[in-house]
């Protein structure tokens, strides 16, 4: 451990500071705002960080820049904002006390109706409107993507985004002109100290670098890790899971390196989807689609690779494309590190291969081959924000001849872990890559896979789709590519 | 001056919404002392309660105190029908997963969560019947008396027909999801009193149920309601739950109590739309004009009542949508379920008579090789003749044709048809639907009792009005409407007008503000109550200034009494030196309707809403999933109170019952648990979902010929029903893979899944 330690959680809560030295582990921003502060414009629609009621932006140092990023505070613990400047509605004014930009834009488009989801839009809103001053309208969708609003119907809603990008007035926003010193406070909180927090209802760990995350995790092995909370928050508020002590991780910049090599890009455990999504545009366009349809934009700028691939879900948003790549992961315990594949870390079930203690430090995955084609592909009821029914990543090399030289086919969502389609990659090894072919091989399937019905898909429907999707790759891979597009009427 | 009424001023609480400081339920200020209540829900679908222990339940941290229903001091009952079949807790039996069966109350809303997690029960399982075909199989009994509508002889006329299908029609439930969950917040007061906070649509019958829980009289409970964060219906009944809980655990305790139940609990525990199995058989020619129908709609209504009475009703009231059927017979079936029991949502069952209704339209056109649009015009009621409805009501402000011609014409309907035939025409893996579907909807409640309206209206001395009046503000803009019309009787400005919370206790006796008729009946209540008040204030000008009545004008915050003339505030003042009473109640009741449910005949409805929409779709043959790209509406509201209001209530409408119909899928799993229990599971649209071209207009020329509130219409239900043509489309593209010979029966919520599974089957058929 390096230094003293602190015994409190230091943030700016719009124009003011707070200090908490007593504070529970699975406290919600949420219920902070709204219980403590009396700040109830946020509102609770889910406390799952789906609806995005209670969407706030938490502005957090990225180097020397000042990152504001929309969060869903019902799902976000208090103790992880250490050092950062958590903006709530009520922050938000125009020009002498008037409505922001924003809020102009939403009235003066009927954008509310019942106004309960109308706080949160705001902050998505407002959290486009500071980072792009002319989006276009998939900008704004996507911003819009993790708020619900049951009664507009949206369209006003995004002629509202659309009216206050023309209104503009960044250059005058609270935000934007006070940048300045709101790093100059930040970096005033960083002390580079453990922070721990003991009281009645349990522990709060904030290690001051990765080094210290090994030291605390060998001293208490079955700590809980939170880095990005999007599924720690809904053991709390949904099973009410006691999971002290929690080491909280998010905040750790070394987990949040990103080194692109040659051949292979390494990243910390803790880089957010939306971190990474420079990479992809960089080294792995076939992934951009897929990306963007993981959670909503809150989900994005809160959620972690490394936490996704942790968690071990069946379904496993990230790990069937990372496994058709050839990722690997490290793991860390005290000094020591091993290295996996990604592929053999998923056992069963629950089940991973990281012992107590242990932890996912970093993740490489190599670049696709120039000649090599790669595509993913999700599959869900509703086309955005929402858990795949199936998940599909197929990476393939063919020879000079046309044969099928090395495949890699896995799924999420087919089975109790994110598996690889083995009987049908080894149908098609060796063969010519033809229809007839990959017609034959979609039989092997049901050896590969027998998926569940469930809430989001029967068994029947998961193997026609999976089997489908072998034949779209295929399409794809001789120019016969076919997707839906929005606004193509 | 310029009215305010007829234009599109903003909601009233726009502006609050923006900034976060609209006050809901749960953002109120709470009394020291304020306690939590947490439900405790069974988790069996259909058992006897062996024996359910909660001394541990008691012993948590925080908690304050257990209730039972052994805790209400007088009805275990919140049926708000009278059948006395819904308890607010379970006593011996529970009858659904997810029924209350205690409560606790805590210091917390986290420890009462907590605590009520900790509950041993016993339970001994008895058979259930969770869904309609298991209700049917089983002879499980109706929860209410079926309705018929028959008007000919179905029977003979089918014989008669040139040709006869029949089929059957699956269609899905619908959670309200209503942003703002379910909560009510109880503050004790002396006597027998206690003042009840509410998110409901239905002040009055919260205001009863606590009473006939509590063993008081109603004038001992005062509910009270500034805004919902949404209902659709939701709120209708569900609230009384919540409601009596609070209020019991308030006199019990003498605190304040709140319950806000988490999402999950709150989706578990309270009704849905109801899902249909429709059975039908149609007669019709050659020109695909019906000659004969008959339909059975049977409900998955759940454990109790509720409102399934009346909701079945209202899906046999729109089976005939806009089409004359000459001879016809319906009949529901409401069975009951061990679910939980169903309620009213956003047209009320309306939406699945409408949807069967195109889905017969839709087989009659595949069986005949015709676009669907030509045999909807081929049966669409006639304004003078063929214009008498299942219920031997007469259709006489028919507008349909207009609607769907202007429509046809400025969406190019055909034109895009052909394209899209040929586009599908060239094989490939995506396809392409498109539909264009009408839409009838009856206006007024089918309960003629429920069709009056009570408002309060007083000037203070200083001429500013406080308005009040029994409707109950979800979002749809009742208020400010209301505040328009009442504005331009005074030739006030709106910010003259001061909106105030729904209370029982101003005005008494309210009907729920369901049925689209908040402002048609609200509105034309305040207008009377400013109307009283205006008649004594002529009287008094007339009278103190020597003018006529005729000269006396009320104007741009001004009043002119002949030659005098004053601001509206010194005029008021010299009325109240004169002490004329500033102050009246507003009433109204709806004319002509009535309605005999025996017989099956009567004018249940004051008059019509109509309106069309052509929705434009993409599908995926590999996955079954899909894009509604294209939208274009033509709605009737009639003269429109407020424009910018009424689109947005079909705007929204459209988007809510295209959910309905495409994403939002309730899933039980076999033990009766809803699966589909929060938003991570149950997906209502998102911006991304509503078509990229959505062209809505009002119909400018319409004018309603009833006297209703400045001729205008109802506008919250009917726009629903225009997703039918988002299902339509879906069935053509589906249907493009064996070329368009065979109706794919899509069952609803059309999920990709189901879109895949009919392109599958098809093309199987087909011997692909």
């Amino acid at each position: 451990m390096t230094g003293p330690l602190r015994k409190s959680v230091r943030f700016w809560l719009n124009d003011e500071l707070v200090e908490l030295a007593d504070l529970p582990p699975t406290r919600t921003l949420l219920d902070f705002l709204r219980l403590n502060k009396r700040l109830t414009g946020s509102k609770e629609g889910c406390a799952e960080g789906d609806c995005g009621a209670c969407t706030v932006l938490v502005g957090r140092l990225a180097g020397d820049s000042l990152v504001y990023e929309s969060v869903t505070a019902c799902i976000r613990f208090v103790a992880s904002l250490d050092g950062c400047h958590v903006v709530s509605i009520e922050h938000l004014r125009g020009a002498e006390g008037g409505l922001h930009p924003v809020q102009q834009a939403l009235v003066e488009h009927h954008g509310s109706q019942c106004g309960f989801c109308t706080p949160g839009i705001v902050m998505s809103l407002y959290g486009l409107w500071m980072a792009n001053a002319s989006p276009d309208v998939d900008d704004i969708e996507e911003a819009l993507q993790g708020n619900l609003c049951r009664c507009t119907g949206y369209s006003p809603i995004v002629r509202a985004a659309f009216a206050a990008s023309k209104a503009g007035g960044q250059g005058k926003d609270v935000l934007v002109a006070e940048r300045a010193s709101v790093i100059e406070k930040l970096e005033a909180l960083r002390d580079g100290r453990r922070v721990e927090i003991w009281g009645d209802e349990g522990g709060i760990i904030l290690p001051a670098d990765v080094n210290d995350l090994a030291e605390v995790l060998a001293e208490k092995p079955h700590a809980t890790i939170v880095a990005g909370s999007t599924d720690v928050g809904l053991w709390v508020t949904k099973q009410m899971r006691e999971i002290s002590p929690v080491v909280f991780a998010g905040h750790l910049k070394q987990l949040r390196m990103i080194v692109e090599g040659e051949d292979v890009v390494s990243i910390g455990a803790g880089v957010t989807y939306m971190d990474f999504m420079p990479v992809i545009e960089r080294h792995f366009p076939q992934l951009a689609g897929f990306w963007s349809r993981i959670g909503g934009q809150q989900v994005r700028n809160m959620g972690t690779i490394g936490g996704n691939i942790a968690n071990g879900s069946p379904i496993g948003d990230t790990p069937p494309a990372l496994i058709v790549l050839g990722a690997a992961i490290t793991l860390r315990k005290g000094d020591k590190r091993r290295f996996v594949r990604l592929e053999d870390y998923f056992i069963s079930y629950g089940k991973q291969d990281r012992e107590p203690g242990e932890f996912i430090e970093s993740i490489s995955i190599p670049y696709p081959g120039e000649k090599e084609h790669f595509a993913v592909y999700k599959v869900s009821k509703r086309r955005d924000e929402d858990i795949s029914a199936l998940s599909g990543a197929f990476r393939l090399r063919l020879g000079e001849d046309n044969k099928v030289a090395e495949i890699s086919v896995v799924f999420g969502g087919m089975a109790e872990i994110p598996k690889r389609a083995a009987a049908v990659e080894k149908v098609l090894l060796g063969k010519e890559w033809s229809e007839a072919n990959v017609s034959a091989a979609v039989a092997a399937f049901k050896q590969d896979y027998q998926p569940l019905s469930d809430v989001r898909a029967s068994a029947e429907y998961r193997l026609l789709a999976s089997q489908n999707l072998l034949r779209r790759f295929y399409l794809e891979t001789i120019g016969e590519g076919s997707e839906l597009k929005r606004g193509a009427a | 001056m310029k009215e305010v009424t007829h234009t599109s001023v903003v909601h009233d609480s726009a502006e609050k919404h923006v900034r976060g400081c609209a006050t809901y339920i749960d953002d109120m200020v709470e009394p020291a002392g304020t306690c939590h209540a947490c439900l405790g829900l069974s988790q069996r679908a259909h058992a006897k309660i062996i024996s359910l222990d909660l001394e541990t339940v008691r012993g948590a941290p925080g908690v304050i105190a257990v209730l039972t229903h052994k805790d209400i001091p007088g009805r275990n009952d919140i049926s708000p029908t009278g059948l006395n079949d819904e308890p607010v807790f379970a006593e011996s039996e529970v009858q659904f997963f997810g029924q209350p069966m205690f409560g606790v109350v805590a210091k917390t809303r986290e420890q009462a969560r907590r605590a009520a997690s900790l509950a041993k029960v016993v339970y001994e399982d008895l058979p259930k019947a969770l869904t309609i075909r298991q209700a049917e199989t089983t002879g499980s009994a109706l929860v209410t008396a079926p309705l018929t509508l028959r008007r000919g002889d179905a029977k003979k006329a089918m014989k008669k027909a040139q040709h006869r299908l029949s089929g059957t029609m699956e269609i899905g439930g619908q959670d309200h999801f209503y942003l703002e969950g379910q909560i009510a917040f109880a503050i004790p007061g002396e006597d027998e009193d206690v003042t009840v906070y509410s998110s409901t649509q239905h002040p009055s019958e919260v205001q009863h149920m606590v009473a006939q829980a509590l063993k008081v009289r109603s004038n001992a409970v005062t509910v009270k309601v500034r805004r919902m964060g949404g209902g659709f219906g939701g709120k209708e009944t569900q609230s009384n739950l919540f409601a009596v809980v609070a209020a019991v655990a308030a006199k019990k305790l003498g605190r304040a109590v709140k319950i806000r139940p988490d999402r999950d609990d709150d989706m578990a525990a309270t009704g849905k739309r109801h899902d249909f199995v429709v059975g039908y058989e149609v007669g019709f020619d050659d020109g695909g004009k019906i000659s004969a129908l008959r339909g059975d709609f049977a409900a998955r209504c759940g454990f109790s009542a509720d409102l399934s009475g009346p909701v079945t009703d209202r899906a046999l009231f729109h089976a005939d949508n806009a089409y004359y059927y000459p001879a016809v017979e319906l009949n529901s079936h409401p069975l009951r379920t061990n679910t939980v029991s169903n309620t009213a949502f956003r047209g009320f069952g309306g939406p699945q008579g409408v949807l069967a209704a195109e889905r017969i339209i839709e087989e009659i056109a595949f069986a005949l090789g015709k676009d669907p649009l030509e045999v909807r015009k081929a049966n669409f009621y006639g304004t003078t003749s063929n214009n008498i409805t299942p219920y031997h009501q007469e259709v006489r402000d028919n507008i349909i044709h207009r609607i769907v011609e202007e429509l046809e014409d400025s969406s190019k309907y055909q034109k895009r048809r052909e394209e899209i035939v040929a586009f599908n025409n060239s094989g490939g893996i995506i396809r392409r639907g498109i539909a264009l579907t009408p839409v009838k909807f009856g206006i007024s409640f089918t309960a003629t009792w429920y069709n009056q309206a009570g408002a309060l209206v007083h000037i203070y001395s200083d001429g500013s009005v406080h308005l009040n009046h029994g409707g109950t503000e979800m979002g749809q803009g009742l208020n400010i409407k209301v505040a328009q019309v009442v504005a331009d009787a005074f030739g006030l400005g709106l910010c003259d007008i001061k909106i105030t919370a729904t209370a029982t206790d101003k005005v008494p006796n309210t009907s729920a503000t369901a049925a689209s008729s908040g402002s048609d009946l609200n509105g034309m209540a305040a207008l009377n109550g400013a109307k009283q008040i205006k008649e004594r204030l002529v009287a008094f000008a007339v009278e103190k200034y020597g003018c006529s009545a005729e000269e006396v004008l009320f104007e741009s915050g001004r009043v002119r009494a002949g030659s005098r003339e004053f601001t509206f505030a010194d005029f008021v003042r010299e009325a109240y030196l004169a002490r004329v009473q500033l102050s009246a109640a507003g009433f109204y009741k709806t004319p002509d309707i009535y309605w005999d449910r025996e017989k099956g005949q009567g004018r249940p409805f004051f008059y019509y809403a109509y309106g069309a929409a052509v929705s434009e779709v993409f599908i995926d043959t590999l996955t079954g999933e899909y894009m509604v790209d294209r939208v274009d509406i033509l709605h009737d509201v009639g003269k429109s109170l407020n424009p910018a209001i009424d689109l947005g209530q079909v705007e929204g409408g459209f988007v809510q019952g295209m959910g309905w119909l495409t994403t939002e899928e309730l899933y039980w799993n076999e033990e009766g648990r809803l699966m589909s229990h929060a938003p991570s599971t149950y997906k209502i649209p998102l911006a991304l979902d509503v078509p990229r071209v959505f062209n809505v207009e009002l119909a400018q020329w319409s004018t309603n010929p009833e006297r209703t509130i400045r001729r205008s219409k109802a506008v919250g239900e009917p726009p629903l029903m225009l997703a039918a043509s988002v299902v339509e489309a879906l069935s053509m593209a589906v249907a493009s893979v064996a070329g368009y010979r065979e109706c794919p029966r899509l069952a609803s919520p059309v999920t990709p899944e189901r879109v895949l599974m009919a392109v599958t089957r098809l093309q199987g058929e087909r011997g692909q």
